[in-house]
C-alpha cells in the first residue's frame, strides 16, 4: 500500500508536469499571463517597505506596488498578482527561467546584468545608495573620520566591496567584521563589537529599529555607493518591457500631475489639461499602442495610487525621507518620460 | 515459627515474627534516592583521600548546579517573568520598547515580546495561506493527527485498517484539501488508462488459465500487477481531478508549518518503503539490480541535501524547456523523498546485515520464496533492530525540512524568518523571540518522536533484553 501512496504521488508529479508543459505553449508574456490570469512576480524574502510579508501574509511594499501597478495595467485587477519570495542567487534564474515573469526585488541596475544575465531593466523605483551608521557617541561627523575603525557588514554582498574600495581609495586602514545575516549584523553592532554599520541606506533606516537605542546612534551624511533598484524583464519581448517600464513611468507621472487614488475618478467627469488627459485615457491611443486596455494608467491609480502614495505608505515609515527619489521638479532625479 | 521437637532446646527461641521496621531514611523515598544518587558522594570523611574527593564533589555540584540554575532561570525569565504577552492597544513595536527607544518598559530589559509571535501566529504556522480556506488545513491536520493516534494507540480496535487508511485514503483527501483538487487532467485521458488496465488484468488472467502459452503464462503474475498498478493510478488521478468545487490554492501560498509537516511526512513516509527496496536491492544476488541500488545510494548520499535542493529548484527550470515549470514545492519534495530513502536504505541494510545466516538459511530450508521470507522472518527481526537508526534519520529529516527555505520556500523557520523582517514589529528582541518559538515547536516533534522510538523499542525487544 506504501508503494501504491508513492505511485499516487508520482501521477500527480507527472500530471502537475504535463499540464504546466501545456501552459508553457503561449509566446509572448503578455499573452501567457492573459491566459493565466495573473502575473507572477518574483520579490524579496522579506525586506521592510520594499517587499515584506505583513501579519497575514499580504505582501506590502514599494516593488510590490510596481507589480500590483502592473497587474492593474494588464487587468484592470491590482490582485491578480502573485508572489514569489526569491533569495538574491535564486532571483535571476527564476526570471530567465520564465518561473515569474517581472523580478520587483529591489535589484541594482549594473552593467553586467543588464548585458550579460539576458535581462533587461524596465527603469529605477528606488535609487539607493551605501550609507555608513555610527554611535553619535563616537563623535564622528564625516566617514573621512573613520580610520582603523571596526566596521560590520554582510558576508558576500556588494556592501563588503564598496567599503573596502572607499577605504583604500582614502588611504585609511580598517577591520571588517562580516556576518552572514542581517540580524547578526546588528546585533554584533548593538553591542558594541563595531563602530561603523555599513549597508543600503534603506537598510539601515529598516534596521535601526533593533537597536536598543535607536536614537543615540546616526547615519553619515557620505553615500559610497549607487545602487539604482528596479524592475527586471527578461529580455527580447519589447511588449512587456514596455508595460512593466511604461507601469512604472505612469505612477511617477501621475504623482508629477497631481494625480492620485483619491481624485484620479474626477478627471472622468472634469476637463483636465491634455497631459492628465494622456495619461488616464481620455485622449490618444495609448493603451492599445501597448496591448492594453486605454484605462491602463487610470487604473493603476485608481488602485495603486501614484509613487507618492506607495512611497508614503511603504518607504517613509521606515523614517526614510524621499531625498534624491523625490521628483526632478522638487530637487530629486526622479524623471518620467512623458506620455505623449 | 512453631517449635521444633528436638532433644536439645535452645536458650532462646523467638516464637514471633520481628516487627517490620520501615526502611531506612537513606534508602527509600525521595531521601534515598537523594542520598545515593546525589549525597553519598560527597559525604565520605573517613580518610583524607575520601575526604578530598568529597570535597571536590561538592563543589563540583554547587559549580554544576549554579551553572544550570542561572541558565535555566534566565531562559524561563527572558520567556516568561519579564516577558511582555500582550499589546492591548495594539501599538506593535512600541509595547516593547524601552524608555530609551521611546516606549515604558525600563531600559535594560532583554526578554521575550510574544505579542509579535501572537501577530505573526498564522504566518508562522501556514504563511500566505488563504485565511478563508484555512479550515482544510485544520481538517488536514486535524484528521492526521487522529488518525496517527489510533494507529499508535494499542488499546484501540480496527489499527490496521486505519493504518491502511491513513496511507491510502488520507494523503489522497489530504491533497485535495490542500491543493483544492480539480487537477487540470482530462477525464477521457484517465478513462483510457483505466480500460488500459482492465485489460492488463484480463490478458494475466488469461494467462495464468494458461489460455496464451508457456510463455506468457510465466509473466501473467506482472501483467495483472502492473494492471492493477494503473487501475489505482488512474482511480487516484480520475478523484484528484473531480471538481469538489474548492477554491485552489497555489503551493507557493503555503508556508509556515506546515510545508515543515508536508516535507517531513511526505519524506518519512516514503523513504522507509524506498529504503527498504535500496537495500534489499543492494543486498540482492543479481548484479543488475545491486550495481542499480548501490549507485543510487551512493550518489545520493554522496551529495549534500542543500545541493539537492538548489539543483532542483535553480538548475532544474534551465535545463527544461522554456515555459516549462514544475511545482518548486514539489521539486523540493522529490529531493528529500530520494535524499532520505538513500540514507534510510543504508540503515535498513544494517539491520538486514545483523540478521544470523541461520535466518536466511532456515527460511530458505522451510521453502519459502524471496519474498515470503524477507516478509516474514527477516525484516520483522532487521527493522526491530534498527528502530533507533531509523528514528534518528526521521529526526534528522524533519529539522532537515529547514533546508527549504534557501529554496524560497517559506518553512517554519523561513516564514519565522521572514516575519523576522518586518519593521512594525522591529525590536533589538524581535529575532531572538521568533526564534525562541519555532525551536520550541521543533523541540516538541522531535522529542514526540524521538519518546515514540523509546516506547517501540521496549515493547519489540522484550525477548532479547538483558
Amino acid at each position: 500500500m506504501k508503494k501504491l501512496t508513492l505511485a499516487a504521488l508520482g501521477v500527480a508529479g507527472a500530471m502537475i508536469a504535463s499540464t504546466a508543459m501545456a501552459d508553457g505553449h503561449g509566446n509572448s508574456t503578455l499573452a501567457q499571463v492573459k491566459e493565466k490570469g495573473f502575473i507572477q512576480c518574483g520579490v524579496s524574502q522579506g525586506l521592510p517597505g520594499f517587499s515584506n510579508a505583513d501579519d497575514s501574509g499580504n505582501w506590502t511594499g514599494l516593488d510590490v506596488d510596481l507589480c500590483r501597478a502592473v497587474a492593474a495595467a494588464v487587468f484592470g485587477d491590482s490582485d491578480a498578482v502573485k508572489f514569489t519570495p526569491l533569495s538574491a542567487k535564486q532571483r535571476f534564474t527564476a526570471l530567465a527561467s520564465g518561473e515569474i515573469d517581472i523580478l520587483s526585488r529591489n535589484t541594482t541596475w549594473t552593467m553586467t546584468r543588464d548585458t550579460q544575465l539576458g535581462l533587461n531593466f524596465a527603469g529605477v523605483n528606488y535609487y539607493d545608495g551605501q550609507g555608513m551608521m555610527v554611535p553619535t557617541a563616537l563623535g564622528v561627523t564625516s566617514a573621512l573620520e573613520l580610520d582603523g575603525a571596526n566596521i560590520c557588514t554582510n558576508t558576500g554582498t556588494t556592501t563588503e566591496l564598496n567599503i573596502t574600495d572607499f577605504f583604500r581609495a582614502n588611504g585609511m586602514s580598517f577591520n571588517l567584521v562580516a556576518f552572514e545575516k542581517a540580524d547578526e549584523v546588528v546585533a554584533a553592532y548593538d553591542s558594541g563589537r563595531c563602530d561603523v554599520y555599513t549597508t543600503d541606506r534603506s537598510g539601515l533606516a529598516a534596521q535601526r529599529g533593533k537597536l536598543t537605542a535607536p536614537d543615540s546612534h546616526m547615519v553619515l551624511s557620505e553615500i559610497i555607493s549607487k545602487e539604482p533598484l528596479g524592475p527586471v524583464v527578461r529580455q527580447g519581448d519589447d511588449q512587456w518591457f514596455n508595460i512593466v517600464r511604461w507601469s512604472l513611468n505612469a505612477m511617477i507621472n501621475a504623482e508629477e500631475l497631481g494625480i492620485t487614488s483619491a481624485n484620479v475618478n474626477a478627471t472622468e467627469f472634469n476637463d483636465v489639461s491634455p497631459s492628465v488627459a494622456r495619461l488616464v485615457g481620455k485622449e490618444g491611443n495609448f493603451g492599445a499602442e501597448l496591448g492594453l486596455d486605454n484605462k491602463w494608467a487610470y487604473n493603476i491609480i485608481r488602485q495603486v495610487g501614484n509613487y507618492a502614495e506607495s512611497y508614503e505608505a511603504n518607504v517613509t515609515p521606515l523614517g526614510l525621507a524621499r531625498g534624491v527619489n523625490a521628483l526632478w521638479s522638487d530637487g530629486g532625479i526622479l524623471y518620467a518620460a512623458p506620455i505623449r | 515459627m512453631a517449635k521444633t521437637p528436638t532433644a536439645k532446646t535452645p536458650e532462646f527461641v523467638r516464637t514471633e515474627e520481628a516487627p517490620l521496621l520501615p526502611p531506612p531514611a537513606t534508602e527509600a523515598g525521595i531521601t534515598g534516592w537523594l542520598w545515593h544518587n546525589i549525597f553519598e558522594s560527597m559525604a565520605d570523611f573517613h580518610s583524607p583521600l575520601a575526604a578530598v574527593r568529597s570535597l571536590f564533589m561538592i563543589l563540583f555540584s554547587l559549580i554544576l548546579v549554579y551553572v544550570f540554575g542561572t541558565q535555566i532561570y534566565g531562559l524561563l525569565d527572558f520567556a516568561i517573568f519579564s516577558a511582555v504577552f500582550s499589546d492591548p492597544d495594539g501599538v506593535k513595536r512600541q509595547a516593547c520598547w524601552t524608555v530609551q527607544q521611546g516606549g515604558s518598559l525600563p531600559d535594560g530589559w532583554h526578554a521575550a515580546c510574544w505579542p509579535f509571535v501572537v501577530a505573526k501566529q498564522k504566518f508562522a504556522l501556514f504563511g500566505p495561506f488563504p485565511s478563508e480556506e484555512l479550515w482544510r488545513v485544520y481538517l488536514a491536520l486535524f484528521a492526521g493527527a487522529a488518525g496517527l493516534a489510533w494507529v499508535m494507540i494499542e488499546r484501540l480496535p480496527f489499527r490496521r485498517q486505519a493504518g491502511l487508511l491513513m496511507l491510502t485514503v488520507y494523503p489522497l483527501a489530504t491533497f485535495i484539501l490542500l491543493t483544492g483538487g480539480n487537477i487540470e487532467v482530462a477525464m477521457t485521458q484517465i478513462a483510457i488508462w483505466f480500460v488500459f488496465g482492465l485489460a492488463l488484468i484480463s490478458i494475466g488472467r488469461l494467462g495464468n488459465a494458461g489460455r496464451l502459452g508457456t510463455v506468457l503464462n510465466e509473466f501473467a503474475g506482472s501483467f495483472a500487477g502492473a494492471g492493477w498498478l494503473v487501475v489505482a493510478f488512474s482511480t487516484v488521478a480520475a478523484i484528484a481531478a473531480f471538481d469538489f468545487n474548492l477554491e485552489p490554492v497555489d503551493t507557493g501560498d503555503w508556508g509556515g508549518l506546515l510545508i515543515t509537516l508536508v516535507v517531513a511526512v511526505t519524506g518519512i513516509v516514503a523513504s522507509l518503503p524506498l529504503g527498504i527496496i535500496l537495500a534489499l536491492g543492494r543486498r540482492s544476488d543479481m548484479p543488475v539490480i545491486s550495481v542499480l541500488c548501490t549507485i543510487f545510494i551512493e550518489f545520493w548520499r554522496g551529495v549534500p541535501l542543500i545541493t539537492v535542493l538548489f539543483m532542483a529548484s535553480v538548475m532544474l527550470p534551465l535545463f527544461l524547456p522554456a515555459g516549462v515549470n514544475f511545482d518548486n514545492l514539489l521539486r523540493a519534495l522529490i529531493g528529500v523523498m530520494l535524499f532520505s530513502a538513500a540514507y534510510m536504505a543504508e540503515v535498513v541494510r544494517g539491520g538486514l546485515q545483523a540478521i544470523d545466516k541461520g535466518q536466511y538459511e532456515g527460511a530458505d530450508a522451510v521453502g519459502l520464496s524471496y519474498w515470503q521470507k524477507m516478509r516474514l522472518i527477516i525484516l520483522p527481526q532487521a527493522l526491530t533492530h534498527v528502530i533507533p537508526g531509523i528514528v534518528n534519520t526521521f529526526i534528522g529529516l524533519f529539522k532537515d525540512t529547514t533546508l527549504v527555505s534557501i529554496v524560497g520556500i517559506f518553512d517554519l523557520l523561513g516564514a519565522g524568518q521572514s516575519a523576522i523582517a518586518d519593521a512594525a514589529w522591529s525590536t533589538p528582541v524581535q529575532a531572538i523571540t521568533m526564534y525562541l518559538y519555532v525551536g520550541i515547536i521543533f523541540f516538541v516533534f522531535c522529542f514526540g518522536m524521538s519518546r515514540y522510538s523509546i516506547y517501540m523499542e521496549n515493547k519489540l525487544s522484550k525477548s532479547r533484553r538483558h
